[in-house]
Order: structure tokens, then sequence, then C-alpha cells
């Protein structure tokens, strides 16, 4: 196994611990007087996008962003709930930048670059330093110190965390320092703008061609180099967390222009969601993992109890202890309920197919606060209040106030969801498509195979591997635009200082916008009968049955097929209505799935491709007698980059992922 | 699955910012108690498209209440009849079978409406851009800990910085003022050490910036408290009062 | 723009004209009502007249007289300068408001509350104010016996029974009648004029009206003006809730409405 001669990850020598600090001390630099002449087009405002294109301008580029939101605050990021992780040893509790490298490339299944997981291990603390000095108001403790919680998939407390609102804290902090920048005319900020293609010339990315959402005009906009930051591709499910306009449009865009395209079967199911109540739900909520630490998951232990549930005919709080299954204490003794976040997620999956499923549809597990409401919080309680045999019910009573204190958000949140008293009842639960691993190859700049275009944040095929720990999606984010972007972005700029800005009238320019306006305008016209929305769900339960948590061989060629078939009838019956130079969101919509119509595509390839199951990708073929993710590191142990050669024709190049620092071995829970 | 609840939505529906608009009515029909009230205006667009109709335009994304972009103004009130609820929050059981329930768009002449439900908050970004921040350029910062903040001043700068810019204080408020929402930003910052540096020229700017937007001013009914999906606090606008008649008194400047 | 325009032209500059002069006003209330609760003195008036004569000739008085009067003008233009460029700020209003469901309906109603006090004031102001200083109130002569504290009154007149006047507002001298001391006393008899006023029964129901909308105006208008000048305080809130209720939604008004309702039933 060797890598492909078309992917460099440029990554610098030396050891692990020496080659950022190396890097960044020679990496070309551009000088003060000619930033101001070069320009940056960046693509989306998240963590990643809003904190480059603040760092960028303060530096002194010139700075385009572009959103498809009416603000820059509204990016996705906003709604990550738990923490950032950083390598700080606040508790000193042993944490380390090693530890934090070290836990995150195994949390990912040893899918990722040591190197790039590394620096970003590194970076953390900054983060943490910056986030504080722009006033985001972390937790702190009495004392006046920040405070930190721990989470799963590690043993130190690292996390930091702005009550259950961290990404948008952080979102916000780099949405000032953006809109400061703003201010001081250092950036250009375009909202309600979506990019609809790039712009290469010469082989060099050189600019976009972008929507205004609100007038339906196309513009054409230049840059030295391009930022992709535009965020994940989890809609593709048509259900999940992320938020309805959440997209993959500009990544693929990039990648139909010549970016190479990373380990896109790699989607992080969450284990914890509201579960889907009915065909109108457009979204699915997530419950926070934290959840997990007092929550117990069960099932029926027989299929007609599971049967009676569904009808309503047994009430689950009838139902006797002994006739409960504890399936993850049952099957992970040693993690029980706190089991990372793909095992615990198939885990429930196994047990719906099985016909445990509890709700109306069948899909969904139980998440029982009773038992440590009772028995851990209520007998301490107790204990304190010096109540001497307490009863049954005052155990309860005393235990619902503790829950209440710490997880009272969550719980009205779910109670608002779906109605029903999550202190009285068990929580009910499902996984949830919740992010992806994958994203655009970049090389250690962050550079794309595309000179010039740049992927950060969650666009990029990331430093999670095949698996995301919890709190590390904001790090990776600000990771990359704060502290790696600023940098890295010189090694190719130093070069682009001869580069006069080029004029949009160019050919390149021409003729991309030509070809956007055709494929708005084929949309517009196919007028046929049935919604983008009706086309989106029917990708979304073909990804989901078939790519989703558990995959197989027939499956996915079935899902190939499947796709195509789905994607000629879109181009054939969909209907968009409403007008091409106008605010028109279902217009917008449209081009989205036509996106992830073919997306799709190339995720069932790239899942039929990786013979192994390894993190959040799950071949049936490939596990253990106990059913457990059956990695194959001497075959598989590659980075998966797809270069799209043709309508619906890929080639794989593979980069060998070498690991000189670390050990591998099976994850084991059990 | 359907549901049993038919109601009788009137929608503003506006083509564009030059349109005069106007009042239609909707039937919907089946609707299920567990909908959210934007899933219901996805069915009732999606009947609409059917149909050969323009669909309603409506602004949304996250659809769990944080990014703050719904921005429906639902029988008389922001985000509709619950407290501390965004519209993406809302869900049909709050309505009984039968109800007629009247949407608009926020109005304020900040917040022109682009089409039907969807207006134009940029006016925000330009308030926060003249001042809402701290000019920290990336890598001054110091250690994280190395300025201790007193818990409660840490909680409070939290709780103030919890608006998410949805614009319900401008809709609720009788005079369409944005104080609610200038005075969350300025008083975060107010409440952080690391915000003393900056504190008076900011609540100037900021609140220069919010006059030049048209808005209007602040009456103090509390009408944004009462309506504030994730309850800001009046006492952030007495603060900023405070701040900026300080300021101006005080601020080294001719 | 001088730092001081900048400030007073700015929306919370502009409030904090209404709040202090707002303040300011109710602080003339209390004086104003603990000066006419010598209506309800059983001497003829004479309390009351004298008062008035100190209230319209005493230097200090006098200046704060003036600042009172622009802090009316101000008050009420400033007010509803702000109350039409708020209305402007939302051009094209909802088909349908909820108000009461997030806010008391006087804060909602304050310029419409303030407009009936203005309207009242000018009332108020042209049956007293004007009449005592520019027009023809009758003088009464007071006699008080300093040793029993005896008073009576009768018009200050000629023989023939035509009113006389006096130079001075006021005019007291110490007479002996039968060896006892007594105290004349010459003044304008504004009590008169009062007590002859609130005869009307029309006019008492304006006074009436105007109680209660100064009252509700005060309900929100008092703690308003606290918060305008920044001061919310968790410890201290309770108290200016205290006052804005009892004192000046409740008290004042009823002490006010109950000179009117006195001379029409009572007296």
């Amino acid at each position: 196994m060797t890598t492909s001669p078309k992917l460099d990850a440029k990554i610098p020598d030396g050891q692990l611990e020496q080659k950022w600090t190396k890097y960044r001390s020679t990496v070309p630099l551009v000088n003060p007087a000619n930033k101001r002449n070069l320009e940056i087009i960046i693509v989306g405002s998240g963590l990643a996008g809003a904190s480059a294109a603040a760092s960028l301008a303060e530096l002194g580029y010139k700075v385009k962003v572009f959103c498809f939101q009416d603000s820059a605050r509204r990016a996705h990021s906003i709604a990550a709930q738990g923490g950032i992780n950083a390598a700080k040893n606040y508790q000193n509790d042993g944490d380390s930048t090693y530890r934090l490298f070290y836990d995150t490339i195994k949390g990912g299944d040893y899918r990722a670059r040591e190197a790039n997981v590394y620096r970003l291990a590194e970076v953390s603390a900054n983060i943490i330093d910056q986030c504080v000095a722009q006033g985001v108001p972390f937790a702190r403790e009495y004392g006046g110190m920040l405070d930190n919680r721990s989470f799963g998939g590690t043993q130190v407390k690292r996390t930091f965390y702005a009550a259950g609102q961290t990404g948008q804290q952080l979102l916000l902090g780099a949405y000032s320092a953006l809109q400061r920048q703003v201010g001081l005319g250092q950036v250009e900020m375009l909202t309600r703008h979506e990019m609809l293609d790039i712009v290469n010339i010469d082989g060099k990315c050189r600019g976009i061609i972008a929507r205004d959402a609100v007038t339906g005009k196309l513009e054409r906009h230049f840059g030295h180099a391009v930022l992709l930051c535009s965020g994940g591709y989890g809609n593709v499910f048509f259900l999940s967390t992320n938020a309805m306009g959440s997209n993959v449009t500009a990544a693929w865009k990039a990648h139909k222009k010549g970016a190479f395209f990373g380990n896109p079967c790699f989607t992080q199911i969450h284990p914890t969601c509201i579960p889907v109540s009915g065909d109108h739900q457009s979204k699915l909520t997530l419950m926070s993992e934290s959840l997990r630490n007092d929550g117990r998951i069960w099932v029926p232990k027989r299929k007609e109890d599971a049967e009676a549930i569904r009808t309503g005919k047994l009430n689950p709080n009838d139902l006797k202890e002994e006739d409960r299954d504890y399936y993850l204490e049952r099957r992970y003794p040693a993690f029980g309920n706190l089991v990372p976040r793909d095992v615990a997620s198939r885990a429930a999956k196994e047990r719906c197919d099985a016909g445990f499923g509890v709700n109306r549809t069948g899909e969904a597990v139980y998440l029982d606060f009773a038992f440590n409401m009772k028995y851990k919080y209520g007998k301490k309680e107790a204990t304190k209040k010096g109540i001497q045999n307490p009863t049954e019910e005052q155990l309860t009573e005393l235990g619902k106030a503790v829950v209440k204190e710490q997880y009272g958000n969550l719980f009205d949140m779910y109670q608002q969801i779906t109605g029903v008293n999550p202190y009285e009842n068990p929580m009910m639960i499902y996984p949830a498509v919740h992010y992806t691993m994958g994203g655009l190859w970049v090389d250690y700049n962050l550079m794309t195979t595309v000179p010039g275009l740049y992927a950060l944040g969650e666009a990029n095929f990331s430093d999670h591997g095949a698996n995301r720990l919890g709190a590390s999606a904001l790090m990776q984010g600000l990771a990359d635009g704060y502290f790696v972007i600023p940098y890295t972005i010189g090694a190719y700029l130093s070069n682009e200082i001869r580069t006069k800005a080029i004029d949009t009238n160019h050919e390149a320019f021409e003729a991309a916008e030509k070809s956007v306006r055709e494929r708005l305008e084929k949309l517009k016209n196919i007028n046929g009968t049935k919604t983008v929305d009706y086309f989106h769900k029917r990708l979304g339960k073909i990804m989901w049955d078939q790519c989703g948590m558990a995959r197989n061989e027939q499956g996915l060629k079935q899902a190939i097929a499947d796709i195509q078939a789905l994607r000629a009838d879109f181009w054939k019956d969909v209907r968009v209505p409403g007008g091409l130079n106008e605010f028109n969101p279902e217009l917008e919509k449209a081009g989205r799935v036509a996106d992830f119509l073919e997306l799709g595509e190339l995720m069932c390839r790239d899942a039929l491709n990786r013979n192994e199951s390894c993190g959040g990708h799950f071949r049936e073929e490939f596990q253990t007698e106990e059913g457990e993710a059956l990695r194959d590191d001497e075959n598989f142990g590659y980075v998966a980059a797809w270069e799209m050669t043709g309508d619906a024709n890929w080639e794989l190049h593979r980069e060998d992922l070498k690991y000189e620092n670390i050990k591998i071995a099976q994850r084991s829970y059990k | 699955m359907s549901g049993n609840m038919n109601l009788t939505l009137k929608v503003w529906r506006q083509k564009n910012k030059d349109d005069r608009g106007k009042f239609e009515t909707y039937p919907v029909q089946h609707i299920s108690p567990d909908m959210s009230f934007l899933e219901m205006f996805d069915v009732l667009n999606e009947r609409l498209i059917n149909e050969g109709k323009d669909p309603v335009a409506f602004d949304h994304d996250c659809r769990e209440g944080i990014c703050g972009m719904c921005s429906m103004f639902i029988n008389g009130r922001p985000h509709g009849p619950l407290q501390g609820v965004t519209t993406c929050q809302l869900h049909m059981r709050s309505f009984k079978n039968g109800d007629t329930i009247v949407v608009e768009p926020w109005r304020a002449s900040a917040f022109p409406v682009i089409k039907d439900l969807a207006v134009d908050r940029s006016a925000f970004d330009r308030i926060i851009s003249a001042g809402g921040f701290i000019s920290v350029n990336t890598g001054n910062a110091q250690d994280a800990n190395s300025i201790p903040i007193p818990k409660d001043d840490a909680d409070a700068a939290f709780a103030a910085a919890t608006c998410i810019g949805c614009g319900a204080c401008v809709a609720a408020c009788k005079n369409a003022s944005a104080m609610l929402f200038v005075s969350a930003k300025v008083s975060q910052f107010a409440l952080l050490p690391q915000g003393q540096a900056e504190r008076q020229e900011r609540v100037l700017n900021m609140v220069a910036q919010m006059d030049a937007e048209g808005f209007g001013s602040c009456t103090n009914t509390g009408a944004c408290e009462a309506e504030c999906p994730k309850g800001i606090s009046l006492s952030n606008i007495a603060r900023m009062n405070r701040d900026y008649i300080g300021a101006q008194l005080s601020v080294q400047k001719a | 723009m001088s730092w001081l325009t900048r400030m007073f032209s700015s929306t919370i500059g502009q409030k904090l004209i209404v709040a202090l002069t707002g303040l300011f006003l109710c602080t003339f209330l209390v004086v104003h009502m603990t000066g006419n609760l010598q209506l309800f003195k059983d001497d003829h008036g004479m309390s009351f007249n004298m008062y008035s004569v100190f209230m319209t000739t005493n230097p200090l008085i006098k200046t704060v007289s003036y600042i009172l009067y622009f802090s009316i003008l101000f008050h009420a233009f400033k007010g509803l300068h702000l109350a039409y460029k708020n209305m402007k700020a939302r051009p094209v209003g909802y088909a349908v408001v909820n108000g009461k469901a997030n806010s008391h309906w006087t804060s909602r109603y304050m310029g419409i509350l303030g407009t009936i006090i203005l309207v009242f004031i000018v009332v108020h102001m042209n049956d007293f104010w004007a009449e005592y200083k520019f027009g023809h109130i009758p003088y009464v002569q007071y006699t008080e016996n300093l040793e029993s504290g005896e008073i009576t009154a009768k018009p200050y007149a000629d023989e023939a029974g035509n009113p006389k006047s006096i130079a001075n507002k006021a005019e007291e001298t110490i007479v002996s009648i039968n060896g006892v001391d007594h105290k004349i006393t010459i003044t304008k008899d504004l009590y008169a004029e009062v007590a002859e006023t609130f005869k009307n029964p029309l006019l008492v129901a304006l006074y009436l009206i105007s109680m209660f909308a100064i009252g509700f105006h005060l309900y929100h208008g008092f703690q308003s003006g606290f918060q305008t000048l920044g001061l919310n305080h968790p410890r201290y809130n309770p108290a200016i809730q205290f006052l804005s209720t009892w004192v000046f939604a409740i008290i004042i008004p009823a002490g006010f409405a109950a000179m009117p309702l006195y001379f029409l039933l009572i007296k």
C-alpha cells in the first residue's frame, strides 16, 4: 500500500513534538504591504470561517466572507452544546498535549493523521486563552478559575464549557471578532449569499460565483485564495441534528472542480437524540451526551412487552425490574452506559431491529433516570438531610430536585418537543446523524488538491479519523481558523504577491457563471410534479437504511442503484416554484438536494470500498463474534480520497496513514 | 402519520420590500399536535407547491431554539404564546383544533420585510460591528486563568451573552426599540474584566449605531424581557443606561 | 456637535430628560399635595391662603417654580416627541397585538395618560394660577384672636361693600381689640376661589379623571424613571416599586382627588 502521487500531505519532517513549532517558524511570510493587496474569500461563517476571517483580516489581508444565513452569527456551530477540549491541565489530573493527541487518535479508531492531530492538541490551549480574552463567559468555579467537565472517551477533565451553550458562546466570540473587522473595513461580509461554484484559472482557485439570495443576482468574486468553511453534510440523511440549511454545496462544487473528497462514508451517529415522532418531522434534536451519566438505557426483555408498550397497553413504569434489558450494561460491563457514541448507537439499533423498540415507530429505547434519581441522588440527599428510613416516594422527590438542577434545561426541552414529562416517565431516545468526519481532503496546510483552495473545520476530512470524540469539533474549527490557517496560508500566498487581482470578466468567471445560471434555469424549468422535500426525504431514507449505522455490501449496491434512479427522477420531475431573480428558498433547497443526490452515491461507494469496520463506519460483514467493529489496518489504514473524473465517476486515491508515535490497538469497552 | 387538528392560518404575504402586502387565509388540515409550528408551515408549503402556488417564505435554520433565525409574530406575540420558547420550538399542542392563527413578520422600520415573513435584521450586525467586541487580535491573549473572574460575574455575563439575536425584543416592543439586544452585549462585556478597556467607547458607539438604525426608544414597558426566548433581563438595559450616561459625562474627549 | 448635544439627541439622552423632569415633577407633587392639605383646615382658608402667598412670593420657591414650568413643558414636549418617533420606528403596525401578555397597560399608554394630564394642567393652571396672578380674586380679611386662636373672616371691602385691594399679596397687622391682641391679615382669597370652582360637578369630574390618569401615569412613570437613570438594583427595586404603587399611584392622586370632592360634597 502506497500513497497516491496525487496526494502530498506536506507533513513537515522532524519529531512529532517539533513539527508544528518548526514549520510555523519557517513557513514563508507575506509582508504587511503585500497583505493589503491579497484578497481572500471565505465561504461560511461558523467557528472555522469566522475565526479565520477575523484572524486573517487582523493580519491585513482583504477578506470577503459569505454566508447563506441572514447573519454570520447563525452558523450552525451555534448549536453545539457540550464543550470544547483543551490540554490545559488546569485540573492537575495528568492531562498533556500528548494525552489529548492520543485520545483523539484512539477515539478516531486510528484513521487520522498523527501530525495534524498533534498540532490540534498543541494549539488547543491557545484557543481557550483567545476566547477568554474575547469575553467568552466560560463556566467558572467559586475561586474565579475556569471550570472543566469530563467527556466520553477520556480519563481527564479537559472540557471547557458555558452551560449547555458552549458552541453559541464560542461562535459569538468569533462573530464579534469578525464583525469588528467588518466595522474596520477589513472584511466585507456578504450575508444571504450562497456560493454556487468555484472559479479555477490556470490550475489555481481564483474566486467564486455566489448568488444573492434576496435579489437572485449571480455575482463574481475574485480571491487570491478561497477558504471553504462550510461545515458538514449530515443533511444528506434529511433527518439529522444539523440545521435546515446545512449543506454540502460549497464543498461539492469544489469537489467537482478538482478537490478530492476524503473519507465521505465516515459519519457520526449520536446515540441520544429525541426520536422521530412522525413523517412531518423536519429535523432531530440532540440531548446532550452528559445525560448518559445518570440515565440508564433499556428496552423490555420480552417482545410481547415491547409490543404492549408500543400500542400503549403497558406503561413502562409498570414493567418489573427483572423484565428490563439494560443492554449496554449487559454487553459492556466495564463502560456500561458510557460507551463511545458509535458503540452506543449501534447497540440501540440492534435492539430495535430485533423488535424491542419502544415508541409507536418501534425506533426508540428508554433513557431512564428513575433508578439514579431514587437510589443515587435520593439516598444521598436523605443522608444529607438526616432522614431515617425514607420512603420510596421521598427518595424520588429528593432525587428529582438534584436531577432538575443538573439537567433542568434539557428536561424542559425534551418535554417541550415531546409533550412527555421526563421526570415522571423514562425519556425515549434514538440515534441520529450528527457530524461528518469526512470532507474535502486537505494537506497539512489545510489546502485541498486545488491550489489556492482551502477547507477548514467540519468541511475538511478532518482530524477525527473515523469517529469524533465529544467536545472536539469546536476545538478543531477554532484551531483551523485562529491558529493554523493564518500561518499556513503564507506558504501559498507568499508566491502570489505578484498576482494582480484578476478581472471578473475573465472567461473562466464568464463560463462558471454561465454554467451556474444554466443549472438554476434547468432546475426551474423542469416544472415537474414533486417537491424538493419529497426527493430529499427519499434520499434520506435510502442513506439511513443502507449507509447509516450499519452497512453491508448488498445494501450499499442497492443504495447506489436507488440513488442513481432517484437522481434521474429528480432531474425529470422536481417542481421548483417561484422565479430565479427573487428571494426563493425552494430554489436554494433544490440546488442543495441536487448536490446531496450526488454526494450520497459517493458516500455509498466509499462505504462499499472500505471492507472493514472502524469508528462510525460499521460493515456488518466485518465484525467480531461479539458483534464489535473489526478493523483491518493492514488493508485499510488509509485515507480514501476520491477524485471526480466525470459525471458520477470517481477514482480512489489513497493516503497511507503512518503511526510512528502511537501503538495501534483494538478498541475494547467490555 | 398525520394528526387531527384543523386550523385556519392568516398569513402575511408580501412579494418583496416594495410590495404593500396583505393577509392570505389558508385552512390547514390533519395537523399533528407533535408538529412544531414551522413543521406545520412545511406542510402548508408542500401543499402550496403542489397546487402551483408560491410557498410562504420564512426564516429558520437550526430548529432547536439557538440560532435565532426564526421570527414569526403569532397571534400578537413574537414566537407565539409560550414564554422562553422560539417559534421553532413551539409545538402545535399549544393550540386547539379549530383555532385561527394570525402570523405576521417582525415589524420595525429597522427590519424591512424581504419577503412574506422574512425580514432583514442586518441592523443588529451593524450594531455589533460598532462596538460589540473586545479588541483582541488572535495571539494577543494571556493565559486564560490569569484573571480570576468571580463566578457570579461570569454567570451574569453568560446570562446576558445567551441572547440569540432573534429580534423578538424589537418585535414585542411597542416602540420597536432594540435596547434589550444592545444592552445584553454591552452588559456581557461590562461585567467582565476583559471588557473594561473599551467599556465607555463601546456603549457610546453601540448606542449611536442603534439610534442611526432607526430603532425606537425604550419606555421600559418590559415587553422585551417578557417575550425574550432566552429571558434576557431588563437589568441589562439599566446597566446600559448607567454606562451610557456615565460615559457621556466622563469620557476623556471634548 | 458638542458632547452635550450628542448626548441629549441620543434616544437614551432624550429619555434621560424625560426621566429627570418626570422625577422632579414627582417631588413637586409631594410638596403640592402636602401644601394643599391645608384646604382641609377649618380656619376659613387662612392657612391655605397664606401658603399661597408664601408660594408665590418666596424668591427660592419662585426660582424653583420656573424650573417647574420648564420641566412640565419639557417633559410633555420630549415625551410626545419620543412617542411620535417611536411610532415612526414601526411604520406598518401589527394586525393583532396581544400587549397584555407581556406588559402592564399603563406602560403602553403613557403618551395618552400624559396628554390627559397636560390638558388637566392647562385647565388647572387657568383656574387657579392664572386667576391668582392675573385675575380678580377678591381679598379677604382675617381677624385672629391671638389668645383664643379664634379666627373670623370677612370680605375685605369698603363700607359700601365694594371689594378693596392692597398693593401686596398680604398684609399683617397686630391690633388690640378690647385689650386682646388680634392679628389682622388681609390676603387674596384663593380659598374661596377653590371652593367656588369645585361647586361645578363637571369640573370636579375632570379633576377626578385626571387624578386617575396621574395615578396610572406615575404607577409606571416613577419606577420607569429610575430604570432610565440606570438605577435598577435587586435590593432597592422593591422600595421603588412600593413608592411607585402606594405613594405615587394611590396616596397622592387620592389626596388630590379628595379636595374637589370635599368642596363639592361636604363644604
